[in-house]
């Protein structure tokens, strides 16, 4: 199971990568692994708003759809169009392949989030 | 844990199976993938253990009038060896379950019923028993079964109980010996393929499955495609296109109902009303006209009018392409209309095509 340092992380399996008042976030490494092969992952518009632990995408595996839930209140500055003909690039590098760029409407909320250590603790259990 | 376990729990375990809970059993979802092991039913030949399904036992003189009033379709009193597609009706002529009626004899009719409604079924059967002369027995744990299916099963089956099956044909059934114990198998499935289901004790089962597996190539399957699979050749699911308000003309079933046999049946009169009346809505195929997934439940509209509801949806393996089953008001049901689907926030077009999805291969 790969969980990368520097990241942080939410209970629900999302990682954030944060860059000033910018992020991008996408599914975890464990995340992708109990979802198995990716066949579609639905991408929010570009604008929309989301609040922190509200779902903002939702990506399928044949068998079901799992929401994926926003580590932080922001708005959607862009998505990766790449999953729309891809969505298994999420399977061969999770980590590489965000789902949305955020802009972050209150740095104050990161402090709630895991980091890598303390997420391990929650993934491998 | 209070999860039944089939013959096979330890068999699925060891092959490395992803195990679920299902109607009170734990059953394996898949072994590899999903879309490997439907692709293997599709092209080749693969094996799921089934004996989940529960299976009631009717035995007495009165066996055959009574099914017979069980039931809407008509078990004949003459042939033995036809498997006879049944439905459990209420008295609003809706399904409380639908089964695989298997006329041993005149006086020995198994019934084989889902899972999930084994309990209500015994109650249901119960219930009707007087004044009939049957005696009725749950007999579901002396009987384990799996499913052998596929364009291959045909080859397998033949060569591993060294038979001829060239006179066997699609929804009939035999029994036979197999290493001094009793077996009964039908030339039947869920998977839209030819293939066989294969009933007897449940060790003797387990034996089948893993010879097949280790000695004959055939692939494990599980849950996961067994839906994909018999979603894809438009095979209703009790529970989804089917449930107590649902009755057969609008799940497209009517081929198991016979109105004018001889008698009366659980229904019927329910029924008579309903072809007067004319049915108000029914099951349709839908394509989704974007890119997007359908699922059980998702809400359908026209106009921001509610019309209906998803009752199975996917990104169909075979096809490559979204489509789901959805039970809409009549006349949004006609061939070429274009609904909405409320998918999460958003409204997904989709159009009513014909069913079944997938052509079924079935030797005829």
């Amino acid at each position: 199971m790969k969980i990368i340092e520097g990241l942080k992380y939410t209970k629900t399996h999302e990682w954030i990568k944060v860059n000033g008042n910018e992020a991008e976030v996408g599914l975890t490494d464990y995340a992708q692994q109990h979802l198995g092969a990716i066949v579609f992952v639905d991408l929010p518009p570009v604008g929309d708003s989301f609040k922190k632990g509200e779902e903002f995408s939702a990506v399928e595996s044949t068998k079901a759809a799992s929401d994926v839930y926003l580590p932080v209140s922001g708005e959607i500055i862009a998505v990766n169009e790449a999953l729309e003909d891809e969505p298994g690039l999420i399977n061969s590098d999770c980590y590489a392949n965000y789902i949305a760029k955020i802009k972050i409407n209150n740095p104050k909320e990161l402090d709630d989030l895991l980091d890598a250590k303390q997420y391990a603790l929650i993934a491998n259990k | 844990m209070s999860e039944f376990k089939t013959a096979l729990y330890a068999t699925h375990l060891s092959l490395g199976a992803q195990m679920v809970e299902y109607a009170s059993f734990l059953m394996p979802v898949s072994y590899s993938t999903l879309e490997e092991e439907h692709q293997a039913v599709r092209e080749n030949c693969g094996i799921f253990d089934v004996s989940h399904m529960g299976e009631i036992l009717i035995e007495g003189k009165d066996a055959l009038k009574f099914v017979n009033y069980l039931i809407p379709n008509e078990i004949p009193e003459k042939e033995t060896s036809r498997v006879i597609y049944g439905m459990f009706l209420n008295e609003q002529g809706c399904l409380k379950d639908d089964l695989f009626v298997y006329k041993l004899s005149n006086e020995k009719i198994l019934l084989v019923v889902n899972a999930a409604n084994i309990l209500v079924d015994n109650f249901w059967v119960r219930n009707w028993r007087k004044p009939y002369k049957v005696k009725i027995k749950d007999v579901s744990s002396q009987y384990g079964e799996v499913a052998l299916q596929g364009p291959k099963a045909k080859d397998v089956f033949a060569k591993y109980f060294k038979t001829d099956i060239s006179d066997f044909k699609f929804m009939t059934f035999r029994t036979f010996k197999y290493q001094d114990q009793d077996l009964l198998v039908s030339r039947s499935g869920y998977t839209g393929e030819d293939g066989f289901e294969i009933y007897g004790n449940p060790e003797l089962v387990k034996q089948i499955f893993i010879d097949l597996v280790k000695d004959y190539g055939v692939v494990p399957c599980g849950l996961g495609c067994r839906d994909t699979l018999r979603f894809e050749a438009c095979l209703p699911l009790y529970g989804n296109e089917t449930n107590e308000t649902t009755n057969p003309y609008e799940a497209n079933l009517g081929f198991g109902v016979k109105l004018n046999k001889p008698g009366d049946f659980l229904g019927k009169s329910a029924l008579v009303q309903v072809q007067k009346d004319g049915i108000k809505r029914q099951i349709v195929g839908l394509k989704l006209l974007e890119h997007n997934i359908a699922r059980h439940g998702y809400e359908v509209y026209q106009d921001g009018q509610k019309i209906g509801y998803i009752t199975t949806g996917y990104l169909a393996p075979s096809l490559k392409c979204a489509v789901a089953l959805a039970m809409l008001d009549k006349p949004y049901t006609t061939l070429g209309t274009v609904v909405e689907i409320k998918i999460r926030n958003k409204m997904v077009k989709a159009e009513v095509v014909a069913t079944p999805f997938y052509q079924k291969h079935y030797a005829r």
